[in-house]
C-alpha cells in the first residue's frame, strides 16, 4: 500500500520473519519468563553496591559533610560532578523519545523505551546529590516557596540552585508521565497475554484499563507529539540551567557564555554513550537483536560523533577565548597550559583522550558498525565525560584568583562510596525494569513493521500487496473463517456441539443467539456431566424437555441461571414454550432442585 | 430499540481493516468502535473521527503556568520582600526579569505537560483500577476488531458483507446496556 511506502535505500529496522504476534512474543518473553542465573548475579552485585552507597550516605548525613574530601576552597567536587554526570546521562533518553519523534525518525522506536527508563533512573540518581551534599539536608524543604510561620519567609529566585530544583523536578515528572503514557498499550498487551492471575491483576492496574480504541489512539498520538514538543525545549533548558550553576558565577573558567549549549551537547554525547552501553548488553541478554540492530547502533554512533564534534568545538572555543580575552586569570586557569601541565594534568588528558580522540574512530564505518568497538568507545566516553565535569569543577576551583587559597582536592572513600552506590542503585532499577517492563515499545514497533521490517520490504520490492501479510498462523488459526453467513453450509463446525436444533432454528442469527445463551448459562458436557430430569420443574413436560435438550439445555444448573433474556429467546424459538416460565420462576425451581 | 445487537468483526491485518472501515462507511453502516493493538495511521480519518483538541488545552495550561510563575515571583521578590540580594535590582519585576526566566519557562512546561496528560486520562477514561474494555484480548496483540451496530440491519446480510471485507471472525453480541 502506498501508506507503507519507504525508499528501498533504507536498511530494514526489524530483521527476521516477524509478524505482529512475534513482536508481542519477543517483547513479552522476559516478563512472562523467569530470570536466569546471570541476571541474579548482576542484580546481587548492583544491590550490594547500592547498599554500600546507602551506608555512605547515612554516614555522611549523620556525621557531617566533613567526611568527604572537600575543603574551604573546593566546596564542590565529586558530589556536583556526579550530579551533572547523571543529569547529562539522562538527556539522551529525552532526546531519543522527543527530538527524534519530532524528526520522525523511525529507528527511535526500538530504543526509546529503554532510553527513557535510563533517563528516569539517571535523574533519580542525580536528584540524590543536591540533597545529600547539603550540610543540613533535613531542612531541604526550605527551598520550596511554601507559606510558613516565619512571617512567610520566601526563597530567593535569583539563584541557579533554585532554578535547578524547578528544572530537575519538572524534568523528572514530565519524563515520567511521558514514559508512563507510552507504556499503557504495552502494559495492556502483557495484561492480555499473561496466564498468571497475579500478573493479570498487576498489569491490569498498571495499564489503567487501556483498551486501544481508535479515539484513544488518536489522543495518544496527539499527547505524545505535544509532550515531545514540550520535552525538547525542556531537555535543552534543564541542562542549560544546570550549566548556569557555573556559568553565572564569577569564577574564572566557570564564567562563560558557551556553557549552556556546550553542556547540552555534552549531555547528549554522554547520554548516548550510556544508551549504547546498556542496549548492547540488553539486546544480547533479552534476545532483541532483531529489533535493536546494527543499524540502530550505527545511527546512535553517528549522533555521538555529531555531539562529540560539537563538544570538541566548544573546548577549542574555550581555549581560544581564554587566550583572546587577555584576562590573566582566564588565561591561566582555563586555556590552560596550567591545566595540561599542572597537578591535574592526568584529569585534563583523560578528558582530551576520551572525549576528543577515541570517538574520532567512529568516523570509520566498519568501526562504528562493530559492536565490541562501540561498547568500548561508549565506556570510554562515559569516563571522559565524568572527567570533563570534574575538570570544570575542581580544576577551576583549585587555582582561583588568590594564590593564598590555592589547594588540591582528593576524595575520601565516602565520596567514592556514594558514587559507586548511585551506580549500583541505577543498575538495580534498570535490572528490575528489564524484568518487569516491556523494554521495547511494541505498539510503536508494530506500527513501523510493515514499512521497515525486512520481510515486508522484501515483499513490497517483489511488487506484491502487503494487505494480509502480517497475519500469524498461531493467532489466526481459525478452522475456517467463521462467520454467521458462511457457516450455513457446515454450521456444526462452529456452533455448540450439544445443540441439535436444526428443525427449531431457521436462521444463523438465531443459532448464534443460542450459542450466546449457552455461554451465559453454561454448556453441557456429556463426557463429565449427567443430565438432570428437567420434567421435575413444574410446567416442563416430555415434549418441552426434548426441545430443551435439542437446544443444549440438560441440567438444573443451566436452568437456574436463566433470566428474562433467556426466557424471551426460548419463547421465540420454541412454539410451545409457556409464558408462565417467568411467572413460575423456573430458575428458582431449578435452584432448589439442584440441592 | 428493536434490536440491541452488535456484530464484532475481527481482522488480522491493518491494511484489510482500513479497507473494511472505508467500505463500511461507504455502505453507511454505523461503526461503534474500533479496537487496535497499535496506532493505525489514518484510521481516525477513515472512521470520520473529529480531531482531538488536547493540543489546544495544553496551550491554555501553558499560559496558566506562565501566569502562576509570574504572579508568584512578582509577589515574593518584588512586593512582599524587596531585598537587595547580591545587588540585583528588586524595584520592579521587569528589572530583575532575566533571573526569573528559567522558572517562568519551567512552570509553563510543567503545567502544559501535566495538565494535558491528566486531561487525556480523564477524557479517555483511563486511570489505575479502570477495567479494560477491549472485547477480545487478541486486540492488544495482533488483531483488529470493528464493532458494528446491527440495529435495523439484516444480520445475515451484514455478516456476509463483513465476511467479504475480509473479517476472519464475526460474532453476534447481545448488548445488554442498550436493551
Amino acid at each position: 500500500m502506498s501508506s507503507h511506502y519507504e525508499a528501498p535505500i533504507r536498511e530494514p529496522l526489524i530483521l527476521g520473519e516477524k509478524s505482529y504476534h512475534d513482536i508481542s512474543v519477543d517483547v513479552g518473553a522476559p516478563i512472562l519468563g523467569k530470570a536466569n542465573k546471570s541476571w541474579w548475579i548482576v542484580f546481587s552485585i548492583a544491590l550490594i553496591a547500592f547498599l554500600w552507597g546507602l551506608g555512605c550516605i547515612v554516614y555522611t548525613v549523620t556525621t557531617g559533610i566533613g567526611v568527604w574530601g572537600l575543603n574551604k576552597t573546593i566546596g564542590w567536587a565529586w558530589d556536583i560532578t556526579n550530579f551533572v554526570w547523571w543529569v547529562g546521562i539522562g538527556h539522551a533518553g529525552t532526546l531519543i523519545s522527543a527530538v527524534l519523534l519530532l524528526f520522525r525518525q523511525k529507528w527511535r522506536m526500538a530504543i526509546n523505551r529503554s532510553a527513557e527508563a535510563m533517563t528516569i533512573f539517571a535523574v533519580v540518581q542525580a536528584g540524590l546529590f543536591p540533597i545529600i551534599h547539603m550540610g543540613r539536608p533535613w531542612l531541604a524543604y526550605w527551598v520550596l516557596p511554601i507559606p510558613n510561620q516565619f512571617g512567610s519567609l520566601w526563597v530567593n529566585f535569583n539563584s541557579p540552585l533554585l532554578w535547578d530544583v524547578f528544572a530537575i523536578s519538572t524534568y523528572l515528572s514530565v519524563s515520567l508521565v511521558f514514559w508512563w503514557t507510552g507504556l499503557l498499550p504495552d502494559f495492556a498487551m502483557i495484561r492480555d497475554r499473561t496466564k498468571s492471575p497475579f500478573q493479570q491483576k498487576i498489569y491490569g492496574i498498571l495499564s489503567f484499563g487501556w483498551s486501544g480504541r481508535a479515539k484513544d489512539w488518536q489522543r495518544f498520538e496527539e499527547v505524545s507529539l505535544v509532550l515531545a514538543g514540550l520535552a525538547t525545549p525542556l531537555v535543552l533548558s534543564v541542562h542549560t540551567i544546570v550549566s548556569f550553576d557555573f556559568a553565572t558565577s564569577v569564577v574564572p573558567g566557570w564564567h562563560s557564555t558557551i556553557f549552556p549549549p556546550y553542556f547540552v551537547a555534552g549531555a547528549i554525547f554522554s547520554g548516548f554513550a550510556m544508551v549504547q552501553t546498556l542496549l548492547l548488553v540488553m539486546r544480547k541478554v533479552v534476545n532483541l537483536e532483531n529489533y535493536i540492530t546494527i543499524v540502530h547502533i550505527e545511527f546512535m554512533n553517528k549522533v555521538i560523533l555529531l555531539t562529540g564534534g560539537i563538544v570538541t568545538v566548544a573546548y577549542l572555543t574555550e581555549y581560544f577565548i581564554g587566550w583572546y580575552s587577555g584576562v590573566p586569570y582566564e588565561n591561566y586557569t582555563y586555556l590552560s597550559f596550567g591545566a595540561a601541565t599542572g597537578p591535574y594534568w592526568w584529569a585534563f588528558w583523560a578528558l582530551i583522550i576520551c572525549n576528543l580522540i577515541v570517538p574520532l574512530t567512529l568516523w570509520v564505518k566498519a568501526w562504528r558498525r562493530n559492536i565490541v568497538w562501540t561498547f568500548f568507545v561508549a565506556l570510554v566516553i562515559n569516563i571522559g565525560m565524568w572527567f570533563e565535569r570534574f575538570d570544570i569543577i575542581v580544576l577551576c576551583l583549585s587555582k582561583d584568583r588568590l594564590t593564598s587559597s590555592w589547594t588540591m582536592f582528593s576524595p575520601t572513600f565516602v565520596d567514592i562510596g556514594v558514587f559507586v552506590g548511585t551506580i549500583g542503585f541505577f543498575f538495580v532499577l534498570f535490572l528490575l525494569y528489564a524484568r518487569t517492563f516491556p523494554v521495547i515499545a511494541q505498539a510503536e514497533v508494530k506500527s513501523i513493521l510493515k514499512s521497515s521490517g525486512a520481510r515486508y520490504k522484501r515483499i513490497r520490492e517483489s511488487g506484491e500487496d502487503l494487505a494480509g501479510t502480517a497475519a500469524d498462523s498461531r493467532t489466526s488459526n481459525y478452522a475456517e473463517r467463521t462467520t454467521l453467513a458462511s457457516a450455513s453450509n457446515n454450521d456444526k463446525t462452529y456452533h455448540q456441539a450439544t445443540v441439535n436444533a436444526d428443525a427449531l432454528l431457521d436462521t444463523e442469527a438465531k443459532k448464534a443467539e443460542v450459542d450466546l445463551m449457552l455461554s451465559r448459562i453454561g454448556i453441557y458436557d456429556p463426557a463429565t456431566q449427567t443430565a438432570d430430569d428437567l420434567k421435575l420443574i413444574s410446567g416442563v413436560g416430555p415434549v418441552l424437555e426434548q426441545k430443551l435438550h435439542q437446544l443444549g439445555i440438560y441440567t438444573y444448573d443451566q436452568v437456574s441461571k436463566m433470566t428474562k433474556t433467556e426466557y424471551d429467546l426460548l419463547d421465540e424459538i420454541i412454539d410451545a414454550f409457556p409464558g408462565r416460565a417467568e411467572r413460575d420462576d423456573w430458575a428458582g425451581q431449578a435452584q432448589k432442585l439442584k440441592q | 430499540m428493536a434490536s440491541a445487537n452488535v456484530l464484532h468483526a475481527l481482522y488480522n491485518d491493518d491494511d484489510i481493516l482500513m479497507k473494511a472501515v472505508k467500505e463500511l462507511r461507504a455502505k453507511k453502516y454505523r461503526i461503534i468502535e474500533v479496537y487496535t493493538p497499535f496506532p493505525v495511521h489514518g484510521l481516525d480519518k477513515a472512521m470520520g473521527l473529529a480531531p482531538t483538541r488536547l493540543a489546544i488545552t495544553s496551550f491554555i495550561y501553558g499560559l496558566i503556568g506562565l501566569s502562576v510563575a509570574t504572579l508568584m515571583m512578582n509577589f515574593i521578590m518584588i512586593e512582599d520582600w524587596p531585598r537587595n540580594i547580591g545587588g540585583k535590582p528588586s524595584f520592579s519585576y521587569l528589572q530583575n526579569m532575566p533571573a526569573f526566566v528559567p522558572i517562568m519557562f519551567e512552570l509553563t512546561v510543567f503545567f502544559a505537560a501535566h495538565l494535558m496528560v491528566i486531561t487525556f486520562y480523564l477524557r479517555s477514561k483511563i486511570w489505575p483500577f479502570q477495567k479494560a474494555a477491549n472485547p477480545d484480548v487478541r486486540t492488544t496483540d495482533d488483531h483488529f476488531l470493528i464493532e458494528v451496530d446491527a440495529a435495523n440491519h439484516d444480520l445475515d446480510a451484514l455478516s456476509k458483507f463483513l465476511y467479504d471485507t475480509g473479517a476472519s471472525e464475526i460474532s453476534l453480541i447481545h448488548n445488554e446496556e442498550h436493551a
